[in-house]
């Protein structure tokens, strides 16, 4: 009885009607890591072939989505676009996860100088915003993926690291903690064994929402000419190139990858969004 | 603690930060492969003279405190070198291009602000179908890049409709608002997104709680108590983004402005970058940590005046 008043009908209709779209933005980014995946034998041009004839064609049986300022196939650019566009988020989430979870659960847990130093160096970060240091990094650098990639993982560790350090906190407390401690368990095993996965979910919910800003962010250095050597495809290059068609008035090649950036940013954003509130619910 | 000592220590923590920001961006050109006077140099005939006017104005051969101790005294003083791309001293070139940058930020946080908290009021009070199509429209702003949104509408409202101009800066005020006008749209769009958002969730929160309910049992009209019980209440949490808003404002400029092709110091920055110029670079970098850094210290001192109930404690940074 109780169980049914809980669930208001207001509050049982969005949920049944936002599952849905979990499912939906689930199943687009299996589909984009798919095309990544399987790019070479998708991709039905070579994605660097320039064939300066055909130029801003639209869209035909040859070429399904036209073709750019080039004469490039756009499709198989969005393909092979694919692979780069997120290779390097993954790049900055798998560092800025793994370094980000070690800093917060070493701060945690053994507190003190440690974890003010920790604390200290967090609000360093935490003043340079992600694409200014990556900006930072390249200047320095010169162009390339590798040096915005580790830029942007500095940057989003602090993220990682906070949130870790007040799940390990909290986890601490709890009783089963004391109890492996009482057993003799030493606190390294506790943690990567008990805690760590303890506090997984939560962490790699945020991971997953981090991934969409990382391709925001490398998306926005590859547009600047920053990011990835200029030949690779790459969709904010591929936004970059299609401004000055849009410009001559063929928008296609530059709304295909904004459309691409966009619907893949919000599907990472809604699935690690949707996530976080499963597990935050599973908690309570 | 009183305010004045709240005030004391949070600008002396500031002043740490910044002092710690400035060693990374000055440290930064010794990160790179070679000496740092080739670095700098990079691609440029190494004349005797360009090499004693580097020399000059990073004292190289001086120990690395010392030579970091002068650039932050010049710095200090309002020199922040000399470009070596522009062969002009970076104040002038900053002075000259600062103010567009300015009007842009400005314009579009006039925009956020506006539209952040109109939206998530409307969503938090409204509910039903208005809340679905704000949460919906947030969702794509909060996944759309700046430069996407420039692009995109650049395309529309410039190109094919002929309404705004597709680029440059403009001369006297009323040219240069109209100029900006897009690119102020394309970086406010995400950030109204995320102010919407934040600003919903923290009305709905007090909407739950009892002084609500208190407030409208006794008869308060419906307008009254969420503008001076909710809306009021909520405004803290909503003060705290305000950093992080200022922040991606002035980082979003970089491609927005060259988008555009805005006259600014965004455009500056990627200029810079593109040509290896480290003196403008290092010089920008700064005033964006700067400015943000100043931001939020504004917002930490005006949150316990908005919000009585906040603690004048050490700071407890925004998640």
């Amino acid at each position: 009885m109780t169980a049914t008043l809980l669930r208001r009908p207001g509050l049982a209709r969005i949920r049944t009607t936002r599952a849905p779209l979990q499912r939906l933005c689930l199943g687009f980014v299996a589909l984009v890591v798919l095309a990544a995946l399987l790019a070479p034998w998708l991709a039905p041009y070579d994605p660097n072939a320039v064939d300066l004839g055909n130029a801003l064609a639209g869209p035909s049986a040859d070429h399904l989505l036209g073709v750019d300022a080039s004469g490039r196939d756009t499709l198989s650019r969005l393909l092979t676009g694919a692979r780069t566009s997120l290779l390097g988020p993954l790049g900055v989430v798998a560092f800025s996860t793994l370094a980000g979870v070690a800093v917060g659960v070493a701060a945690a847990w053994r507190g003190g100088w440690l974890d003010s130093v920790l604390s200290r160096s967090t609000e360093l970060v935490f003043a340079f915003p992600g694409m200014l240091l990556a900006i930072l990094i390249v200047s320095v650098y010169g162009e390339g993926l590798l040096a915005p990639v580790i830029a942007l993982a500095i940057a989003y560790l602090p993220y990682v690291s906070r949130l870790t350090r007040s799940l390990v906190l909290a986890e601490r407390r709890r009783p089963y903690v004391e109890a492996y401690q009482v057993q003799g368990h030493s606190g390294l095993q506790i943690c990567l064994r008990h805690v760590v996965p303890g506090i997984a979910p939560v962490v790699l919910a945020q991971s997953t929402v981090n991934f969409g800003y990382a391709l925001i962010d490398l998306a926005g250095l590859s547009f600047l000419g920053l990011g990835v050597p200029a030949l690779t495809p790459d969709w904010g290059r591929m936004v970059f190139d299609g401004q000055s068609a849009i410009q001559h008035g063929y928008p296609l090649s530059a709304i295909l990858p904004c459309a691409a950036i966009v619907l893949t940013v919000v599907a990472f954003n809604v699935v690690g969004e949707r996530w976080a509130d499963q597990v935050a619910r599973r908690d309570r | 603690m009183s305010f004045l000592r709240f005030a004391a220590r949070r600008l002396a923590e500031m002043a740490a930060t910044l002092f710690g920001a400035s060693f990374v961006i000055f440290g930064a050109m010794y990160l790179a492969p070679g000496n740092p006077a080739s670095f700098l140099l990079s691609g440029r005939s190494a004349s005797p003279e360009a090499l004693k006017a580097i020399n000059a104005q990073y004292h190289l051969d001086d120990p690395f405190v010392l030579q970091y101790l002068r650039w932050t005294g010049q710095i200090l003083h309002g020199d922040f070198g000399r470009s070596i791309t522009y062969r002009t001293d970076v104040s002038r070139l900053l002075a000259d291009r600062l103010p567009s940058t300015l009007l842009l930020v400005g314009m579009a946080l006039v925009l956020v602000v506006a539209l952040g908290l109109l939206l998530g009021w409307i969503g938090a009070v409204r509910g039903g179908a208005a809340d679905s199509t704000i949460l919906v429209s947030t969702t794509f702003a909060l996944g759309t890049p700046s430069f996407v949104a420039a692009v995109l509408l650049q395309g529309l409202f410039a190109v094919k409709l002929g309404w705004f101009p597709t680029g440059g800066t403009g001369d006297g005020l009323g040219q240069m608002i109209w100029h900006l006008t897009l690119p102020a749209v394309a970086l406010a769009l995400y950030l109204i997104g995320m102010l919407a958002r934040v600003t919903r969730a923290a009305m709905l929160e007090v909407l739950g709680q009892e002084h609500v309910t208190v407030a409208r049992s006794r008869g308060v009209s419906d307008h009254k108590v969420i503008r001076r019980h909710v809306f009021r209440n909520a405004l803290g949490t909503v003060l705290t983004t305000g950093g992080l808003i200022v922040s991606t404002l002035l980082v979003c400029t970089v491609l927005v402005e060259s988008a555009f092709s805005v006259g600014g110091i965004g455009q500056l920055l990627e200029l810079s970058t593109t040509t290896k110029d480290f003196p403008t670079v290092q010089a920008i970098s700064l005033i964006m940590v700067g400015l943000f850094m100043t931001v939020n210290l504004v917002v930490d001192l005006l949150h316990p005046l908005v919000d009585p109930r906040v603690t004048l404690g050490p700071r407890r940074s925004a998640a």
